[in-house]
């Protein structure tokens, strides 16, 4: 069997404590062990970003992270988004707008789009493009979710 | 029709809430308790003979619970297929193609199955394959399916599976009519579909009939083939299709869910195969063709004749690829009145990946040919490349195809439309080129959905509907159309799908046909229930039930206006309940027709494309990319839009970049995504415009035609073109890779 590491991590708010096997990538646990499924799993490369969530306010591909890797740090996946059942104004956003066709690649696409908006609340189209470009929609509907996160950055400045 | 709001919105997406929180649930979301997990082994040859399999050493793994290999199976090796019954439960003593499964390990972890795979022994004699058209054809080519699997088959001694004639009118006959001639050959590569959820698959066995949990598009199709596979009553066989993460025609047929099933019917436990990105390359393309235009014109650009002949180069086993050669060749002259047309297309067999339905049906393809030939004609008549496709549109309600379902659209609108917005008679900047094509596909040509609406005591609503919602938004349309006629708020219609023992039969989900032809159901399921309104006012309202009218939720009695719901609410009475509507639509195969059925509608576009190559790398940059559809009524713009756009983007992929690179051993050597490129945000055209014609004249409910497909029917042309147009490069094959036009322009130099 494998090596196990005990580590304390907050994960979207919630401070937890587990075990977590040494080869286990991130993308295992978030949706193996703590059952998070709306984190997908797609190449497991690092190149469609399906698997995007946020590590202390950093994009990450969860694949090429390992678990042990979170101890002592902040885990944003998309179930996080929410506040209290209500969606948040990206969520709201690509919702109104359109953005989520098939739907698999929306909670990378999402995290990406939230990290960019925390460090970024004004964003450019081209900062857009820029910081999901690693987010793969085979629906292509890439001008929806660009224009779903310029509406979010708007309403996040009223 | 009194508008209630619905036809022609954009509510929010049925379905969108749960896919923007992560609650929305996938086929790998989905988890048993005491579940195994598979893993196929493979071996790395495109064509072998399989000598032995020793499972000896993986089964010391702790947790493997089975290694199925052919030993386990029923002799003869179980076959099945759309078109044939050809393709194995598991390689049959032969590896046909690269990353056929040759065995199956299920164990307690993906670990355990993954180091069990990997220590499964087989012993096999590599053997020729072949795996390009001009191999395959070869006189002394091996054989890729065993004669004996081809019983009947007049090529069964070749690789043609098959040979298709169509066509009208005498080619020698009018040869001498034609002032200009042109022949030219175009290629197009293999394709994958890089659905962004790979395959994934789950059974559990029950004591009585099994439970399957597939990524499929036609839940009832899977229900058939396992159903007569595993010999249980389709009533028994139960098969569950969460939401599909994007299908585009990969996830239309079975591949791997009858060895699941008797992966679980063996251990007795739920048995889980979730692919891997590569495997589901190794899956299912997109076939690749070889395209010869031969086209005879007058002066003034009129079409005299066309004689294209297309060989597709499909897998080892057919799938559904006979299906895709057909109707893509049907239409192969495209949407043009043509005298005489003679179309020849061969399906050619090959040590590759089968080949399915792909977005477009095959009809890309030939539209990159005879599109870029008939560019190539213009210029060479000295005619404007948009006005000679223009001339030779076929009215509205010209047979176009003799006999046939006529031009259902005034396609003249529609390429006004594309010329107009990319500006196509203004001057180009320096270093630019424009391009414009015309694509038509045509629509399903057979269909049967049912299904059925319940309208509730309280004035909310259930769809039930076998259609599968792969991110076209078919749940939206559906309870947009159920919301008008009942007159209720979209918010309190529930669209319930992808369950065969729920919901009734729908014959499948492709050829953009839902909104038509599983709409018209749901349409009709709500006159059921108006008709039974009726019945219930003139009883409540002691009149006649001849002078009240039920449309769109009003209820109109003599003098007065009620809605739906109040005269149900008030009807029901007491014990509450429900009423209960059924719609069935049926398009019946018509005898001895070549596809089987007349189109229901098509789909017909104009691409046009304004783009700059960079002289120095080759790079493509399109500068702005226009798309127009004839859609008859967009009955939610902002998902046409979605379709619309997705289409086109995916269309420069094929375009510009994407392509599966087979080494000499006919082995793909860019599975996956960090060697195989789709577009993602950072290619996109500076700008995008993708627009409708709506004249409200589609088969559909509120007028409308299917939309799924048209945007990249023709983008490839219309983009080489453009290249054509900005430096003078004839490029015959795609992707317009930079290396490709970079080499092309270093060779224009010389």
């Amino acid at each position: 069997m494998s090596e196990t590491v005990h580590i304390e991590a907050t994960v979207n708010g919630s401070d937890r404590a587990f075990e977590v096997a040494a080869n286990h990538t991130l993308l295992d646990v978030l949706r193996d062990q703590l059952g998070l499924t709306g984190t997908k799993e797609c190449c497991v490369v690092g190149e469609c970003g399906a698997c995007t969530v946020v590590v202390d306010g950093i994009p990450m591909n969860s694949c090429l992270m390992l678990a042990v890797e979170i101890d002592g740090r902040d885990v944003t996946s998309v179930e996080g988004l929410a506040e209290d059942g209500h969606l948040n104004a990206l969520q709201q956003a690509f919702l109104d707008v359109s953005a989520p066709q098939c739907g698999f690649c929306i909670p990378g696409q999402l995290m990406s789009a939230h990290a960019l908006l925390q460090s970024n609340p004004d964003p450019t189209i081209d900062d857009v493009h820029e910081a999901l470009g690693g987010n793969l929609c085979r629906c292509a509907g890439y001008l929806q979710i660009t224009e779903a996160v310029m509406v979010a950055a708007k309403a996040g400045k009223q | 029709m009194t508008s209630n709001g619905f036809v022609g919105a954009s509510p929010n997406r049925v379905g969108g809430r749960d896919r923007v929180t992560g609650a929305q649930q996938y086929v790998a979301d989905i988890h048993f308790v005491g579940e195994l997990h598979a893993k196929l082994v493979k071996i790395d040859e495109s064509r072998a003979r399989i000598i032995s399999i020793d499972t000896a050493k993986a089964e010391q793994v702790p947790g493997v619970r089975l290694i199925l290999t052919p030993d386990d199976l029923p002799k003869p090796m179980p076959r099945f297929g759309p078109q044939y019954q050809d393709r194995p439960v598991l390689a049959a003593g032969m590896v046909n193609y690269h990353g056929e499964p040759v065995a199956a390990v299920a164990a307690d972890t993906k670990e355990a199955a993954e180091e069990a795979a990997a220590l499964v022994v087989v012993e096999y004699e590599v053997l020729p394959e072949v795996h390009t058209i001009d191999a395959a054809l070869a006189p002394d080519a091996p054989l890729v399916q065993d004669p004996s699997l081809r019983a009947g088959e007049q090529l069964a001694h070749t690789n043609v599976k098959t040979e298709i004639n169509y066509g009208w009118g005498d080619i020698a006959a009018v040869d001498g009519d034609a002032d200009y001639v042109i022949e030219r050959e175009y290629d197009f590569p293999m394709i994958t579909h890089f659905a962004i959820e790979p395959h994934g698959f789950i059974a559990e066995p029950l004591d009585d009939g099994l439970n399957v949990w597939s990524t499929i598009q036609h839940p009832f199709q899977l229900q058939k083939t396992l159903a007569k596979l595993l010999d249980v009553p389709l009533s028994k066989m139960r098969v569950f299709a969460p939401d599909p993460g994007g299908g585009f025609g990969g996830k239309q047929h079975p591949k791997l869910e009858p060895l699941v099933c008797y992966m679980a019917l063996k251990t007795g436990k739920p048995v889980r195969l979730i692919m891997s990105l590569e495997e589901t390359f190794q899956a299912v393309r997109r076939p690749s063709t070889r395209v010869r235009v031969r086209m005879g014109l007058t002066n003034d650009g009129d079409m005299v004749f066309q004689d294209i002949e297309t060989d597709y180069l499909i897998g080892a086993y057919v799938d559904i690829a006979d299906r895709v050669a057909e109707k893509s060749s049907y239409l192969a002259a495209g949407p043009y009145r043509v005298p005489v047309v003679k179309i020849v297309g061969r399906t050619i067999l090959s040590n590759t990946t089968p080949t399915t339905a792909f977005r477009g049906f095959g009809v890309p393809q030939i539209t990159w040919a005879r599109e870029s030939t008939l560019d190539e004609a213009a210029l060479e008549l000295g005619i404007d490349r948009f006005e000679i496709r223009r001339r030779n549109l076929p009215e509205k309600g010209f047979e176009f195809v003799p006999g046939d379902t006529p031009a259902d659209g005034d396609w003249r609108q529609t390429a006004d439309k594309a010329a107009d917005l990319i500006g196509w008679e203004n001057p180009l900047p320096e270093g630019r080129g424009r391009g414009i094509a015309f694509g038509i596909k045509s629509g399903p040509t057979t269909g049967l959905s049912y299904s059925t609406v319940r309208l509730l005591a309280d004035g909310s609503a259930i769809i039930f509907s076998g259609t599968s919602d792969m991110g076209q938004g078919a749940r939206t349309v559906f309870a947009q159309i159920v919301a008008q006629e009942m007159g209720i708020p979209i918010e309190n219609v529930n669209v319930i799908m992808g369950d065969t023992a729920t919901v009734p039969y729908d014959q499948q989900t492709s050829a953009s046909r839902s909104t038509v032809l599983m709409g018209t159901s749901v349409y009709r399921a709500c006159k059921d229930i108006h008709a039974k309104v009726k019945a219930m006012a003139a009883r409540v309202h002691e009149v006649d039930e001849a002078d009240i009218e039920v449309d769109s939720g009003i209820v109109r009695l003599t003098g007065e206006e009620l809605p739906i719901t109040d005269v149900v609410t008030a009807g029901l009475g007491a014990l509450g309940g429900e009423v209960i509507g059924n719609g069935e639509m049926r398009k019946d195969k018509i005898p001895g027709h070549p596809l089987a059925g007349n189109a229901a509608f098509f789909e017909f576009n104009c691409t046009a494309i304004e783009a700059e190559v960079d002289p120095e790398t080759g790079e493509i940059q399109i500068v702005k990319h226009v798309t127009v559809g004839d859609v008859g009524t967009a009955l939610n713009p902002q998902q046409v839009q979605g379709q619309d756009d997705g289409a086109a983007i995916m269309g420069l992929g094929h375009s510009l970049m994407e392509g599966l690179i087979l080494d000499e051993q006919g082995r793909t050597r860019n599975l996956g995504a960090i060697d195989y490129r789709i577009p993602t945000s950072k290619d996109l055209p500076i700008e995008l415009v993708s627009a409708s014609i709506e004249n409200h004249d589609g088969p559909g409910p509120y007028g409308v035609k299917g939309v799924s497909e048209g945007s990249l029917l023709c983008t490839a042309p219309a983009v080489g073109a453009a290249v054509r147009d900005a430096t003078g490069l004839v490029i015959r094959d795609l992707p317009l890779t930079p290396q490709r036009v970079w080499e092309a322009m270093r060779e224009q130099k010389t």
